[in-house]
């Protein structure tokens, strides 16, 4: 068994005439949490998407457990989704189903246990985000982090070996970014997973992280052990994780220059 | 001027035949394959109730209004020529061989094909179909397939009602109230009516709206651009191209069914 998971290399992907990711290499080793972080809007969703087969990249490949994703039929690629899971920003819970069917779907659909082994797991799966006492309510009467929560719940369901967390400390509340913190660094040392954190939250992520990449720039500008991340010497990872507003990534979306178009409107 | 026109006009008409084939290849990875009965029949019992147990008043109520109607009308112009004695095959025939299919494949647009839109429509936006894909659970198996299948079974059903009741709101309104003899509102219905022609006819009429109604329905909440107003727009589009794909094929139909 080798010790990298998800072996990216020379990835390339766009879409349309945009160009999202030029020749990006990087590796996710087993059982470790890799962090990968950069400013909105540069695609990192879009990365976890193409891990998980749902996009296919223009060349390069994606080896997850030394299976080329972009190059699996489809069956197999539904196979390979077994193993893996992923934690939606807006946590993708089933609305018309109660929290409790919500973590048994994926038990339902790809096992035939029983309906009471079901009901043990589905208890235990709530019990490890502390959620057992929510399992009726609906996914509409859950506040945010409860919902993120259940989803989480969710998706270690099945016992994946990969778990991705797309962007999971969004738009939390410091408590339920707590909780949530905790979640991802305990599940991954206690089930033995291995665990992607696409995050912009610095301080979060490199409190947990093993290992964090830097994407921007439709490549990768730094990538280290966190210790190692600060000591880095690129303007724009230092940037990035000081959290200044202008530097090497300008403040302003290019435009034409701000007088020329001032007094364009005057004239 | 007019190559901006033609641009749009050429970037309008690839845009819909790509459409098309995505819409083609939505029903094929639904359709295709093997059916996992034991999955599959839950789903489909609970999406027969959701689209068409639920459609059953707002079918029976129309169709109550459009047989009475029809007798009404009808009536009034069959007096004349001292034939009101026919006007049970003239209700009968209208309803079987055209409003019924007809006006319950609008109405079937308007009250499930809208809501099969948004639906769709939502749980794309809020990410359940990839989240479902990322499951290892195929959404067009266990989205899309027991609702179109649903909608199939159930639109056949629900014209076949509408029909019945029409006829006995002619009834109603023809014997009950205008005086017409209810042994010739039957008789003469009886006589004029043929099962293959005319029941059957309608019944693969209405078949055939049903497959035009949740085929769109389904894919435009499938191709729906993930925000609300993409939905709203999906959902409108829904309705107006079922209804007017279900009048045109309504003539073709008839030409072929009744034309020569």
């Amino acid at each position: 068994m080798s010790d990298i998971m998800v072996d990216i290399q020379h990835l390339s992907f766009s879409r349309g005439q945009h160009l999202i990711y030029d020749d990006m290499s990087m590796q996710v080793r087993r059982g470790k949490v890799t962090a990968i972080m950069g400013p909105s809007g540069i695609g990192k969703t879009t990365l976890l998407k193409l891990i998980g087969g749902q996009l296919k990249p223009d060349s390069g490949h994606i080896l997850f457990d030394g299976q080329d994703i972009p190059a699996l039929s489809r069956a197999d690629l539904y196979q390979a989704r077994k193993k893996m899971s992923m934690l939606f920003q807006s946590g993708a819970l089933f609305t018309e189903m109660s929290v409790f069917d919500n973590v048994a779907f994926p038990i339902r659909e790809h096992t035939r246990l029983p309906e009471s082994l079901i009901r043990l797991i589905v208890l235990m799966k709530l019990e490890s985000v502390g959620l057992r006492g929510a399992r009726d309510l609906k996914p509409a009467e859950l506040s945010g982090g409860m919902a993120r929560r259940a989803a989480l719940a969710r998706a270690i369901a099945l016992d994946p070996e990969l778990i991705m967390y797309d962007e999971p400390f969004a738009g939390q509340d410091p408590i339920s970014m707590g909780v949530i913190v905790r979640l991802i660094k305990e599940l991954n040392n206690a089930l033995g997973l291995t665990s992607i954190v696409v995050s912009h939250d610095v301080t979060e992520v490199m409190s947990i992280a093993d290992y964090v990449y830097v994407v921007a720039e439709k490549k990768v500008i730094g990538h280290g052990t966190p210790e190692q991340l600060r000591q880095d010497k690129s303007e724009l990872v230092q940037q990035f994780l000081k959290g200044e507003a202008d530097g090497a990534v300008p403040f302003h979306y290019r435009a034409q220059a701000y007088e020329d178009e001032l007094m364009e409107s005057a004239r | 001027m007019i190559t901006d026109k033609l641009q749009t006009l050429g970037r309008d008409t690839i845009n819909n035949i790509a459409g098309f084939g995505r819409s083609g290849l939505m029903l094929f990875g639904a359709l295709v394959g093997k059916p996992d009965f034991r999955k599959g029949f839950p789903l489909l019992i609970r999406q027969l109730y959701v689209i068409g147990v639920l459609s059953l008043l707002i079918i029976v109520v129309s169709g109550l209004f459009i047989g009475m109607v029809l007798a009404l009308q009808g009536y009034t112009v069959l007096v004349k020529f001292g034939a009101e004695g026919m006007l049970g095959p003239l209700v009968a025939l209208s309803l079987l061989r055209e409003l019924g299919p007809v006006v319950t494949a609008l109405l079937f647009a308007g009250r499930a094909g809208s809501a099969l839109t948004a639906e769709i429509g939502l749980m794309k936006a809020t990410e359940q179909l990839s989240g479902m894909e990322m499951m290892a659970v195929d959404p067009l198996r266990r989205i899309i397939a027991p609702r179109f299948w649903a909608g199939v079974i159930s639109m056949p059903l629900l014209a076949l009602v509408f029909n019945a009741v029409g006829i006995l709101g002619g009834h109603l309104i023809g014997v009950d109230w205008l005086g017409v003899d209810g042994g010739s509102y039957w008789s003469t219905m009886q006589a004029n009516v043929d099962l293959y022609q005319d029941v059957l006819n309608g019944v693969i009429k209405s078949f055939v709206f049903a497959i035009i109604v949740v085929w769109i329905a389904l894919h435009k909440g499938f191709d729906a651009v993930p925000t609300s107003e993409g939905i709203s727009r999906a959902t409108t589009q829904t309705v107006v191209t079922a209804s007017l794909t279900v009048l045109g094929f309504d003539f073709i139909l008839t030409a072929l069914m009744f034309g020569g």
